[in-house]
């Protein structure tokens, strides 16, 4: 499976699952995509009949202040192969404007999910349908689960 | 104050084809309404009685614990979990501390792992039969409430012996259990299953031969199984469209690997059939509690882990299979004590999304007895 | 003191007509007759609003009970020697609750609307009979105007849903009104159906001729049927059972009632029961016989044991059985939907009355009834 990913997008870097050579891997295959590739590997992995990726179970977003940019994490499983990879897309920066294209109309899963992640993170999905805030309030200034969240009324320092 | 988004338009006028011209409102449904369970808020766009979409409006439950678990240790953070998913508590223990014993690389003794099996599925059971209780009432049938609630009585009882409390229970740790099981809850575990036996074929005739329910039931909400896997549904919502997705099977953790017990699927996919699964999966719990209860080994209750777990760097995923779904546990680590992103995929937020795909075209009626056997908990979804 | 009691039971219980016409003696021998027949009816006024009261009180009670031993439970308890004030409590904090009033509500129809209700129910509620001469209004279209006088109720409840300026209580009020005149129809042709054996419209006629037998036994297949059609349509007439979707609390909060509280929403809930108790009166009138007893045949001995129980009681039993149906119904089963509810009465319930009304016609021309 491996193969015929990095034979059509040769320039995805391939982070291996956790074995002896790779301690801090995660349990499944990761691959780090471009933003502007991400549309195009997310349809090969879902049309291609052997991949048949075809269950998003979980799109996450993380902030990376250090390394200068938001990601998006989507784990995908193919219920007819029994396979799970990770596809990790970064954003080009963690200014307003951080963007990735939205993959809500290949697996409708990630709707909710990608409304979420604007909401809590700030990464905004260029194409969604809707979207909005869906978890604070409309109003709300800010980006609670990003590190440089300060919120003096809200949060409490141990 | 949420406001309401988008700001209303007028509403839109429709022309039927009988040449009447009608126009579209919008209804308000909560977020305190007795039968969305826990704080949800419909926006309804409806054409006389029938709905024309649905917009969900959720976080009025929202506490921040993605957040929180940024800033807690992990022992910490399994006292939260509970408060997620309320019905299926012991669940979302199991589902941090596998995760937390899988980065650590420690086996359980077997006693805890048995321990840890009998306590998810007698939650299963209580989770279902409120769900049930609640589907009854929902469709007028108020009495099953109450029936319900007698039974989740006993199995709070058993739960508030052994692990001190009746919903909150925090008696699952990472390394096994927190301490060793109460002695009667082996001939109490053994009595409430011989009860529950005789009770539940009742249960089931009371709703499943009576024709209004069916006729209210059957046909309704249909779910196709491309539909469900494109969703992201789990859970018994998901297998009685035909998707096999326990994690029970899949990935089988705990003691789940040694006991005999089936998925159940079903083909329907309307609300009836969901129904069904539920009750379906009541027996196959009460199976799996059977062939665990009198075989419990002995041993140690717990591996000896430090006070204040340390995970190594990396990432770890771990699911397990509540009451509502297959519930999530995403957790990078930089060798902190507490985790760098914890993620929590909970199986309400996705089955809650579907509901306008199902509703649509639907009575308002219908939409009760539809999210009725979506079976959703607000603080799941919002976490 | 046994004197007394049988004195007590012979004029109220077996023939009161003695006892009301001393009343009436009374009244025109003190008064001039305008005033007498005004004060009269004032009398009349008065206890039957006392028996509105008492009803609702009593029945509330026995609601809550009966729900409560439905589902394993004991109900109230607490309030008095096995609950029974529990009423009287909540009938004084409904007086004391703060009456709120919806900013754009019609005022004048809002205030209104629990007044249709009430009227409607009170006018019916004047023709029960008790017992032997114990019926205040018995006229000779006894039957038809009790039909005719519940039906109003459902202008209140319409007007309630419009005036509440609510959409729940609009939707409420629309679905209720499609159910109750849709189900006046088969509570009309099951009790026209009897009217073929009663051969009166007059109540006390219809009693008075179950001498020989109750109606539901000698009328037999064509009167069970009948029987059975109009305890089905009478539990949809009142809103109440597996018919409750006016007021599905799961539903639509409260339905046509969410905007009512304090005194007004109790017009509505103690309508409600009253109704009930009217559609279970018309029951054991028109069907089990009033206030006769249950006798079996020639059989003396047993006749003379049933005719020791007094009147009024035989016709509350009867009452309490039917009512007790009602309540097991509401407490067992679920809803139906507003779409189901109208097809069960149109294609269903309509058609089968019409024919047993046909083959109740024919069984009183061959004379195959008792």
């Amino acid at each position: 499976m491996i193969e015929k990913i990095k034979q059509r997008f040769p320039d995805i870097e391939h982070l291996p699952a956790r074995s002896e050579e790779h301690p801090e891997g995660s349990e499944f295959h990761q691959f780090v995509v471009p933003a502007d590739q991400l549309r195009d590997l997310a349809l090969f992995l879902r049309d291609e009949p052997d991949l048949a990726f075809d269950y998003l179970f979980c799109l996450t977003g993380v902030d990376w202040p250090t390394e200068g940019y938001l990601e998006a994490v989507y784990h995908l499983e193919s219920t007819r192969q029994g396979r799970q990879v990770v596809l990790r897309a970064r954003t080009a920066n963690r200014e307003e404007s951080a963007h990735l294209p939205t993959v809500s109309d290949i697996w409708p899963a990630a709707n909710p999910h990608e409304r979420e992640v604007y909401d809590l993170l700030g990464i905004i999905f260029d194409g969604h349908p809707d979207l909005r805030r869906l978890l604070l309030t409309d109003d709300w200034v800010g980006h609670p689960l990003r590190k440089d969240y300060e919120d003096p009324v809200n949060m409490i320092e141990l | 104050m949420k406001e309401q988004q988008p700001p209303l338009e007028e509403p839109p006028v429709v022309e039927n084809p009988d040449g009447l011209r009608t126009e579209e409102y919008f209804v308000n449904m909560g977020p305190q309404h007795p039968s969305t369970h826990g704080v949800l808020q419909l926006v309804l766009t409806i054409n006389g009685e029938t709905i024309v979409n649905i917009e969900p409006h959720i976080g009025y439950i929202h506490r921040s614990i993605e957040k929180m678990c940024e800033r807690d240790t992990y022992r910490q953070i399994v006292h939260l979990t509970d408060r997620m998913d309320y019905l299926s508590c012991h669940m979302n223990n199991e589902a941090v501390c596998l995760a937390v014993e899988k980065a650590l690389e420690v086996e359980v003794p077997e006693r805890a792992k048995v321990v840890r099996t009998i306590l998810s599925e007698l939650t299963r059971l209580a989770s279902h039969q409120l769900w049930w209780g609640v589907m009854g009432m929902d469709l007028g049938a108020i009495t099953t409430f109450l029936y319900g609630f007698r039974d989740r009585e006993m199995i709070n009882d058993i739960f508030e012996e052994t692990c001190g409390a009746r919903l909150t229970m925090n008696y699952i740790a990472p390394g096994g259990l927190m301490y060793d099981i109460h002695p009667n809850f082996q001939r109490r575990t053994k009595a409430f299953v011989e009860h529950f036996k005789k009770k539940l074929p009742e249960y089931d005739r009371l709703l499943s031969d009576n024709i209004i329910f069916r006729k209210r039931t059957e046909g309704i909400g249909i779910l196709s199984k491309e539909d469900a896997i494109a969703f992201g549904v789990t859970g018994p919502t998901a297998r009685a469209s035909g998707f096999s997705c326990d994690v029970r099977k899949k990935q089988p953790y705990s003691a789940y690997d040694r006991v005999d017990f089936e998925e159940i699927l079903l083909e329907a996919g309307d609300s009836f059939a969901r129904y069904k699964a539920r009750i379906l999966e009541m027996w196959e719990s009460l199976k799996i509690i059977e062939q665990l209860i009198d075989n419990i080994p002995e041993g140690e209750h717990q591996v000896k882990t430090r006070q204040v777990i340390k995970l190594p760097k990396g990432e770890f995923y771990q699911r397990v299979e509540t009451a509502r779904g297959e519930f999530g546990v995403y957790i990078i680590s930089d060798g902190k004590k507490s985790p760098y992103r914890l993620k929590f995929r909970s199986p309400g937020f996705s089955n809650l999304f579907v509901l306008n795909h199902l509703a649509k075209g639907a009575k308002i009626a219908d939409l009760v007895a539809i999210m009725s056997t979506l079976d959703l908990v607000m603080p799941d979804i919002d976490r | 003191m046994r004197a007394a009691w049988s004195f007590a039971r012979q004029q109220l219980f077996e023939n009161a007509l003695p006892m009301i016409e001393s009343i009436e003696y009374w009244l025109h021998t003190h008064f001039s007759p305008a005033w007498a027949g005004f004060l009269g009816w004032v009398l009349v006024g008065a206890v039957y609003l006392g028996i509105f009261a008492i009803l609702g009180l009593v029945l509330v009670y026995v609601e809550r009970k009966v729900a409560a031993f439905f589902q394993l439970r004991l109900g109230p308890m607490r309030v008095g020697p096995w609950g029974t004030t529990q009423t009287i409590a909540d009938a004084i904090k409904l007086l004391l609750k703060e009456p709120v009033t919806p900013d754009k509500a019609d005022r004048f129809l809002y205030n209104l609307a629990p007044f249709f209700v009430v009227t409607a129910t009170l006018m019916a509620l004047a023709l029960t009979p008790f017992g032997k001469h114990l019926q205040a209004f018995d006229i000779d279209i006894g039957l038809f105007f009790l039909l005719a006088v519940s039906s109003v109720g459902v202008v209140g409840i319409l007007l309630a849903g419009w005036a509440s300026d609510n959409k729940y209580s609009l939707i409420g009020a629309m679905r209720s009104g499609a159910q109750i005149v849709s189900y006046e129809l088969s509570v009309g042709l099951s009790l026209v159906t009897m009217l073929l054996l009663t051969e009166s419209l007059q109540l006390s006629e219809i009693i008075e001729s179950q001498q020989a037998g109750w109606w539901i036994f000698r009328g037999h297949v064509p009167a069970f049927v009948a029987f059975v059609l109009f305890v089905i349509a009478g539990t949809a007439e009142t809103n109440r059972g597996p018919f409750d979707l006016p007021e599905a609390e799961s539903e639509l909060t409260a339905g046509f009632h969410t905007e009512y509280s304090g005194l007004k929403f109790a017009f509505f809930f103690l309508a409600e029961f009253v109704n009930m108790f009217m559609i279970a009166v018309v029951a054991s009138t028109v069907f089990l016989g009033g206030w006769m007893p249950f006798h079996l045949g020639d059989w003396a001995a047993f006749n003379a044991v049933m005719d020791f129980i007094p009147g009024p009681l035989w016709f509350l039993g009867k009452v309490v059985f039917i009512m007790f149906l009602m309540m097991w119904f509401k407490w067992t089963f679920p809803r139906l939907r507003i779409d189901q509810l109208l097809t069960l009465e149109w294609k269903y319930l309509l058609p089968l009355n019409l024919a047993n009304l046909v083959l109740m016609a024919f069984v009183v021309l061959m004379k195959w009834h008792l």
